[in-house]
């Protein structure tokens, strides 16, 4: 059990940037939107948060603007795919292309440089816990916020009016139309939210976890994103454990390079691209091939009130 | 309450906006990208300038420009094989490169000193190892109802993955003096030239291949299913056309066709593969099969068009000194501004008071 | 009740236009509702009732007119400003969310709604009302757990729930048996006791003269004329709705009957859930005979029919065709044995409204000869035929060349029954074939199964409409989730209570009395 202490502590640092964009993806998704540009905007989040912090040399300044840079591409996706009812998945494709680009031309004059990020501040008292304290509670703030982000959307999803709402917008628009709420703007809002968070996340990786910016450092973590949102059947919680997995992969794949092993290191580095396919196989044989459980039934689909058929 | 406008739906788009859109979409995102060019402090007219000469300014970019829109016509005729069906192959980039490993793996393992048996060779080997890679998340879609998106891009980096495991390991040149790459393919694995350029007979492939693309989504019983399922999925099956087998056969064809483009990339050009091998062709593709409507004979003008993007996004790296990315960018401003224009082929803007 | 009639009306529109892109859907419409009355609108599909209601409701904004609530004037540009004006809709297509519960549903969108769900409270108040007005609901269930009748409930008791004055019923009855349309009217005519205005839109015209006080006919976009629903006959009501005589009684002539043509032993097929669908139907049809099935919506009639044309695995049991066994064998078997398969859902299934009518009789063809060659199409042979049932079948078009979207429901219809008829089909699965068509259309299509009844082909009508199964069929099954609670060999013989009765799940030898049954 001991062993495992470093590697579950790890897999929850590197799985948190995931979680936080898989966290977003599934408030968008739930409103209906599909946002496939999460790769792009993680991106945009790692290199505005980590030039932000270069310019102001305060992290949290860093953050936040990586979340607003965020929320303002997205709004792109949202203006396409809600306003002018654009196809979804292409849309989010021409998030991640543009976000890619835009993060490496703009990013170029930052590459090698160094910053003082977040760095580590152990719980007082829960971190004195065997074996849960050092996997838990010795982390940096944002890990911490990211368990109370978990707990808060379950919450907020379920027993809240928004979250009914956000629930009901995903399902049937036209229902949430006809009593009187505004589709479009909870789609914004939704699709900006989650877009925030993704880039959240890419900030994480730059700002907090390396502390370096790295043209396309993601490395499809965005899209594993996208993968975990099925894989967690839409549920929060179950996205943080999907994030963890797929974080715990990360950080055995270089424990096993650091040994000094025979496996060639690109056959490793395969690891959690294969996990991905394995998972979402898993998944989908369980949920078999009827309704896809806790898949938002309206996803995907433009509203348009004023369509006579 | 009363606007100026007001959004109407169309009943039938009229033919000129077929070209006036994407155009006018082309145009747009040239114009957003101006902007962004002028904020970091270069001049629009001057990088514009320049990417235009270097593209289509003299015979070389010119050839350089063709020799791009190669590899993007067919992985843009395969994307848009399994896109007309609704299913999103965002993986040509992954089958492009199998496509390529297959060739080399041809050339290392069954070499034949005859340019035709290599080339029969090559392309049927690069043929299945693309259209396998596709098929592989085509039949977990088809069999498991797998989202296809998240397999077929994951491939990618597997593909990607694992030609960097060849090339740094058992596949590379003990006589590159250390570089990671594959050796030299030898005359007889090479295509034939055109001319003097470095263009070659691949460019023949892909038209050929364009027309043929025309003839089965006009012309034949197969193009015709793919048509429908894409259209109407329910309609398809009340019709007796089976899904779950279309689905395999067109992420095949589709992986193969790109697969093929990988082969024409290798043999016809590099010679060999090395790190960055693909430049993005996969997913350039994408842009040109929607820029394109899914026509194949568009996809061929479009493949053209991006092909110049391209080249002229080299020539910015070399005289402006900007990085690559900066086509990227375009990239993605041009599909923005592409499905921005698709709005107006289904509506139009009415001022209020006037017509009906 | 006539006290009402000197009342202040709740809602008063006066001169609402409003136009679509190709329609004129309401022009100039005037139309009040006073307390304590059901003021009925009558009219065809398309005359504009929905037009109307969805303008009341603040779902389209009028091109011009004024709409008056309680003596104010009002301008709806969202359904909240409705809700809060005190008028409340319950849609065709329910606005119910499937996956929410019931008291979820309904307080979603409540205007100054507690941040956190006040779950209790919620459902305190759903059961108060549901036992004034007799609207027993369970109010922790999901709303795809409930039948239709029980989601139509929910509706109007959201609408209740919300404070509705007003309450806009948009063809309630179609969706319900005749005893659960008794419930409703008994409903409705509480909520008027209670003084709510009810609008009451239909086109059924026995339940328009049960329950209307007053009735407004409308007319392509216009109102005929508005009059009082005592003293009105049924005949009256048609001639003003349609603008022409309309005949009433099916022509029919006594046929004798041909070999079976189908036969169906112990199928059982599932949904799309994979839910049981279809239990252990046996069913035979012979030529020359139309087997109506009754039943209301979603008790598998679409799996049936599915199961029937080869588009639905069977689970178990066996499909017989002239003979042949054709258990398991490929959809286009069946169509090439002779099945012609009329889906519900014109727009969804049976046509592809973004291809033009060439590729929609294509659709079902493209597979043989002389539409196809080899692996290649023939499309001067497909425009040939489609050229031909566009005559025969008088589909009003442009060309053959525009997408069959653009074409009105009542041509789409004519389109589809051309393309599964043209080829002289055995068999003829028609479900819902003049659902949501004008009298002409709806005419139309009566008459060509009619032919093809005396042709010779075996028809099986499957209809929620329990007139039109009752004046078609030469004999009559009623479906009850999925399976068969009994076939009434003469459905003159048989009353509507007692098909309502089997409908809601009755065996048909406790249904219909003794001396009478099959």
């Amino acid at each position: 059990m001991e062993i495992l202490v470093p590697i579950l502590s790890a897999a929850i640092r590197s799985g948190t940037p995931i979680l936080y964009a898989t966290l977003g993806e599934i408030l968008t998704e739930k409103a209906g939107v599909l946002n496939l540009g999460l790769e792009g905007l993680m991106l945009l989040g790692a290199f505005s948060g980590f030039s932000a912090t270069m310019v102001t040399g305060n992290p949290w300044l860093g953050l936040a603007v990586a979340v607003l840079v965020g929320m303002l591409v997205s709004a792109i996706h949202a203006f396409l795919c809600v306003s002018m009812g654009a196809n979804q998945v292409v849309s989010g494709l021409a998030i991640t292309m543009f976000g890619t680009g835009l993060s490496a031309l703009l990013g170029k004059a930052y590459v090698g440089e160094t910053i003082r990020g977040i760095g580590v501040m152990p719980v007082p008292l829960l971190e004195k816990i065997p074996i849960l304290g050092p996997v838990f509670f010795n982390h940096d703030p944002l890990v911490y916020a990211s368990y109370l982000l978990v707990g808060f959307l379950c919450w907020f999803i379920a027993s809240t009016r928004w979250g009914l709402t956000l629930r009901a917008v995903g399902e049937n628009p036209r229902a949430v139309d006809s009593a009187g709420l505004n589709v479009t703007l909870l789609r914004y809002a939704y699709t900006m939210i989650g877009g925030g968070f993704a880039a959240l996340g890419g900030a994480y990786l730059s700002v907090v976890y390396t502390q370096m910016w790295v043209e396309m450092m993601t490395a499809g973590r965005g899209w594993i994103a996208v993968a975990l949102v099925i894989f967690g059947i839409w549920n929060p919680l179950r996205a943080a454990f999907g994030s963890y997995l797929f974080g715990g992969v990360g950080a055995l794949q270089l424990r096993i390079q650091a040994a000094g092993t025979t496996i060639p290191a690109p056959l490793l580095l395969m690891l959690p691209y294969v996990l991905t396919i394995a998972v979402l196989v898993a998944i989908s044989i369980k949920k078999g091939k009827g309704i896809l459980l806790g898949a938002p039934a309206a996803l995907g689909q433009p509203f348009h009130r004023e369509e006579r058929d | 309450m009363s606007a100026p406008f007001r959004v109407e739906r169309r009943l039938d788009c009229p033919a000129w906006l077929n070209w006036a859109i994407p155009v006018g979409a082309v145009a747009t995102a040239l114009l957003a990208g101006a902007v962004l060019l002028f904020f970091l402090g270069v001049s629009p007219l001057a990088a514009y300038t320049a990417m235009f000469r270097g593209a289509l300014g003299d015979a070389w970019g010119l050839s350089e420009t063709i020799v791009k829109a190669i590899p993007l016509t067919l992985a843009g005729l395969a994307v848009g094989l399994s896109f007309t069906m609704v299913v999103w192959n965002i993986g040509a980039e992954g089958q492009l490169v199998m496509g390529a490993l297959a060739a080399v793996a041809v050339v290392r393992y069954a070499f034949v000193d005859s340019a035709p048996v290599m080339f029969f060779l090559m392309f049927v080997a690069a043929a299945l190892a693309g259209g396998l890679w596709a098929g592989f998340a085509g039949f977990l879609k088809a069999r498991w109802s797998v989202n296809e998106i998240i397999t077929t891009l994951m491939m990618n980096y597997i593909a990607i993955l694992l030609t960097e495991y060849f090339i740094y390991g058992p596949w590379r040149d003990p006589s590159s003096l250390g570089f990671p790459m594959t050796a030299p393919f030898p005359a007889a694995a090479r295509l034939a030239v055109l001319g003097g350029t470095r263009v070659h007979v691949g460019l023949i492939l892909a038209i050929f291949l364009a027309l043929l693309f025309r003839v089965l989504y006009r012309w034949t019983r197969w193009g015709f299913e793919l048509r429908v399922i894409g259209n109407n999925a329910n309609a398809a099956r009340y019709a007796g056309m089976d899904y779950m087998k279309n689905v395999l056969l067109a992420m095949f064809v589709s992986g193969a066709v790109a697969g093929i483009a990988g082969m024409i990339e290798v043999a016809g050009l590099q010679g060999r593969i090395q790190p960055g091998f693909s430049a993005g062709y996969g997913y350039t593709a994408i842009i040109v099969a929607w820029l394109a409507r899914l026509n194949p004979v568009g996809t061929v003008f479009v493949s053209f068009l991006l092909g110049a993007l391209l080249v002229g996004g080299d020539t910015l790296q070399v005289v402006m000194r900007l990085p690559l990315a900066s086509v990227q960018v375009l990239q993605g401003l041009i599909l923005f501004c592409v499905l921005g224009g698709e709005f107006f082929r289904n509506y139009r803007i009415v001022p209020v008071g006037k017509g009906e | 009740m006539d006290s009402s009639m000197q009342q202040a009306p709740l809602v008063e529109m006066r001169g609402i236009s409003k136009a679509f892109a190709t329609v004129r859907a309401n022009a100039g419409i005037d139309f009040d509702v006073r307390p304590g009355e059901v003021h009925t609108l009558l009219g065809e599909n398309g005359a504009g009732k929905s037009t109307l209601m969805n303008i009341l409701n603040g779902l389209y904004i009028p091109d011009s007119g004024t709409i008056r609530v309680k003596g104010e004037n009002r301008r709806f540009s969202s359904p909240r400003d409705a809700i809060a004006a005190g008028i409340g809709m319950v849609h065709q297509h329910f606005m119910l969310v499937q996956v929410l519960t019931v008291w979820e549903n309904m307080i979603m969108g409540l205007p100054g709604l507690e941040a956190i769900l006040p779950k209790k409270t919620v459902i305190k108040r759903i059961q108060d009302i549901s036992t004034r007005y007799g609207l027993g609901v369970e109010p922790e269930a999901r709303v795809w757990q409930l039948s239709v009748g029980e989601q139509q409930r929910v509706e109007i008791l959201k609408m209740l729930y919300r404070r509705a004055e007003i309450l806009v019923l948009d063809e309630p009855t179609s969706v319900l048996t005749p005893q659960e349309v008794h419930h409703l009217f008994n409903t409705i005519r509480q909520m008027t006791a209670e003084g709510h205005g009810v609008v009451f839109i239909s086109h059924k015209l026995d339940e328009v003269m049960e329950i209307s006080d007053r009735i407004t006919i409308l007319r392509k976009g216009e109102v005929v004329e508005t009059l009082s629903g005592r003293n009105v006959s049924k005949e009256e009501l048609a001639e003003k709705m349609v603008g022409r005589k309309v005949v009433f009684a099916v022509d029919k002539t006594v046929l004798n009957l041909g070999e079976t043509v189908l036969e169906t032993d112990g199928v059982c097929a599932l949904n799309d859930r994979g839910l049981p669908a279809v239990r252990n139907l046996s069913l035979s049809i012979r030529e020359g005979e139309i087997l109506g099935i009754a039943g209301i919506a979603g008790n598998g009639q679409r799996e049936l029919c599915e199961a029937l044309s080869g588009l639905r695995p069977i689970q178990f049991g066996r499909v017989i065709l002239m003979g042949v066994d054709m258990t398991g064998a490929h959809p286009i078997e069946f169509i090439k044995a002779g099945v012609g398969y009329i889906p519900a859902d014109r727009k969804g299934t049976g046509l592809v409204g973004s291809m033009n009518l060439r590729e929609n009789f294509n659709l079902k063809n493209f597979w043989r000869k002389p539409y196809s060659r080899g692996i290649f199409l023939s499309w001067e042979n497909v425009a040939g035929e489609t050229g031909r049932i566009v005559e025969r079948f008088g589909v009003a078009t442009p060309g053959l060349g525009v997408p069959v979207r653009n074409l009105s429901g009542g041509n789409q219809q004519r389109l589809m029954l051309g393309r599964e008829l043209s080829g002289t089909p055995r068999l003829i699965v028609a479900m819902q074939p003049t659902w949501g068509l004008d009298v002409g259309a709806t005419e139309f299509v009566r008459d060509q199964l009619l032919r093809q009844r005396e042709r010779g082909a075996a028809i099986l009508l499957v209809s929620e409409d329990l007139e039109e199964v009752m004046a078609l069929s030469d004999r009559l099954a009623v479906i009850h989730k999925g399976e068969i609670m009994g076939v009434v060999d003469d459905p003159r013989g048989v009353t509507e209570e007692e098909l309502g009765l089997m409908m809601a799940g009755i065996p048909m030898s406790a249904a219909v009395r003794g001396e009478r049954s099959l």
